[in-house]
């Protein structure tokens, strides 16, 4: 698993790699909440090239756009395979966290109205 | 030994006090109960805010000063695990709806049938024990981490051992935990009027904090169920209960459906659980088609949707979690939904137990060597005629 984060202004740009499961899922919430400074308006999450999440990976997710949350911050996942789409939206996940098409909407979707 | 548990009774008619005592003597003798009384709203908060061991209120609707409906919003602000129950007019749905509404936890009807009132008083303070144990299990959850062992010998320890036979139906489930302890349970609960109550969940993370949560959403879906007929209600409520303080972010994919034998009816409700399939007589299947609602914990305030289906003679409905359908072979294949369909497709079940066995065999042939990651679970219910 890797995670890649770039910012731009006040939005943190990430790309994960690989498998969120039990082995990996602390390195990627330590790596996200590390790169998530207070000064961080919006959270970007590129998921095309992520194979595979479990339901600690997806706790892991929640934790972070909760913490979010408490400052008014916002999150939006993007570009997820087939697969991981029907995991967050089984588990209902999509109805609260945004999940867009592509980068752009998700960007779009964080805008501060 | 008996707990002496408090209730407050509130009522304008000062009978009812001499009434009560000598109705509800032998409980009181016996140690079980302790009442209070209050004339109305105002000195029923005054009596909450005196004695905090009170954990029931039964009010009536109509007094002087305050209500008992405006008495029941006020309630949550001295002690949110307070349960009321309100005493109203035969057949006055209006304020018996508005009661419900503001979170009466049952009702009881004029003229007082003290029987009934029996029942309603054990049936809530059966639900507040549950509700506190619960409580208590989840606050333990973060000082303990890592024993896995533990966190198995609790898991296997909740899950029922024996399964309702009759007639017309059967229930049949089991569980094959991973090596690592996962979050899989099921519940089987006995409702009134012979109805009966089936759960199927999944708790994300593993270990002992995983455990605890699982007791705790399985405690509290009991007690949630005790006092209600519709699946939906029953999750919301299991859902604001589990979002209460829970830092930990931890949540349960849960599928809760209520049988009816009579009719055959399966009333069911959705929080992020893989939908399950029935099976007919002729080894064809239908997918329940549920749009999932949100998994229970993830945040308050969700409704979640109701359905029914009306189960035949010769049905099979099969609950199972994605240990089942994502078990995984030494190529790292899935077994999937499809595999799991076909099993039955040539030769439809015939029992609630063959059917659970068989779906293990299948998982297992298919897995061969490859290590288990999940917890496998799977639970049938079966309507014979």
């Amino acid at each position: 698993m890797e995670v890649r984060t770039e910012r731009e202004d006040d939005v943190l740009v990430t790309t994960v790699n690989g498998r969120i499961d039990s082995a990996t899922v602390s390195e990627f919430q330590h790596l996200m909440e590390r790169a998530i400074t207070d000064d961080i308006r919006r959270v970007i999450v590129d998921f095309e090239n992520l194979s595979y999440i479990n339901s600690a990976g997806l706790r892991a997710v929640l934790v972070i756009t909760k913490n979010l949350w408490t400052r008014n911050a916002k999150l939006a996942l993007h570009s997820l395979q087939p697969p991981i789409q029907e995991v967050f939206s089984i588990a209902g996940f999509d109805k609260i966290i945004q999940v867009c098409a592509d980068k752009a909407e998700a960007l779009d979707a964080t805008q501060e109205k | 030994m008996t707990e002496l548990r408090k209730i407050l009774v509130v009522d304008d008619e000062p009978d009812l006090e001499r009434l009560m005592l000598q109705r509800m003597r032998r409980e009181i003798r016996r140690g079980q109960f302790h009442f209070t009384f209050a004339g109305n709203g105002v000195q029923a908060l005054e009596a909450l805010n005196r004695d905090s061991e009170i954990e029931m209120v039964l009010s009536d609707i109509n007094m002087p000063e305050m209500d008992g409906l405006t008495l029941l919003e006020q309630i949550p602000k001295v002690d949110p695990n307070i349960r009321a129950v309100i005493v109203s007019a035969y057949g006055d749905m209006k304020n018996i709806r508005t009661a419900m509404n503001r979170g009466a936890f049952d009702f009881v009807t004029k003229p007082l049938d003290f029987d009934d009132l029996r029942v309603t008083i054990d049936r809530t303070l059966r639900h507040l024990t549950m509700l506190r144990e619960a409580l208590q299990s989840r606050d333990k959850l973060v000082a303990l981490e890592n024993e896995l062992s533990v966190g198995r010998s609790m898991q296997q320890a909740i899950l029922p051992t024996s399964f309702p036979e009759t007639q017309t139906y059967q229930v049949f489930a089991n569980m094959e935990p991973a090596r690592d302890v996962g979050g899989d349970f099921f519940d089987i609960l006995n409702l009134p009027d012979n109805r009966i109550g089936l759960a199927i969940a999944d708790v994300s993370g593993k270990g002992v904090p995983a455990a605890l949560f699982m007791m705790s959403s399985r405690t509290l879906l009991k007690g949630a169920a005790i006092g209600r007929t519709s699946p939906s209600e029953v999750l919301t409520e299991v859902n604001e209960l589990l979002n209460e303080n829970n830092e930990t972010s931890m949540f349960v994919t849960l599928f809760f459906a209520i049988f009816d034998p009579a009719s055959g009816l399966l009333t069911f409700a959705n929080a992020g659980h893989n939908p399950p399939l029935i099976v007919h007589a002729d080894g064809s299947h239908t997918m329940f088609d549920t749009s999932a609602g949100v998994a229970l914990g993830v945040v308050p305030g969700i409704e979640y949707s109701q359905q029914q289906v009306r189960l035949q003679p010769g049905d099979m409905a099969l609950f199972y979690t994605d240990g089942v359908t994502e078990a995984e072979n030494e190529n790292q294949d899935q077994f999937g939904l499809e595999q799991l369909t076909a099993l039955f497709s040539g030769s439809p079940p015939t029992s609630a137990r063959e059917a659970t066995d068989s779906v293990f065999r299948a998982v297992e042939a298919f897995s061969g060597d490859a290590p288990q990651f999940d917890d496998i679970t799977c639970l049938t219910l079966y309507r014979s005629e």
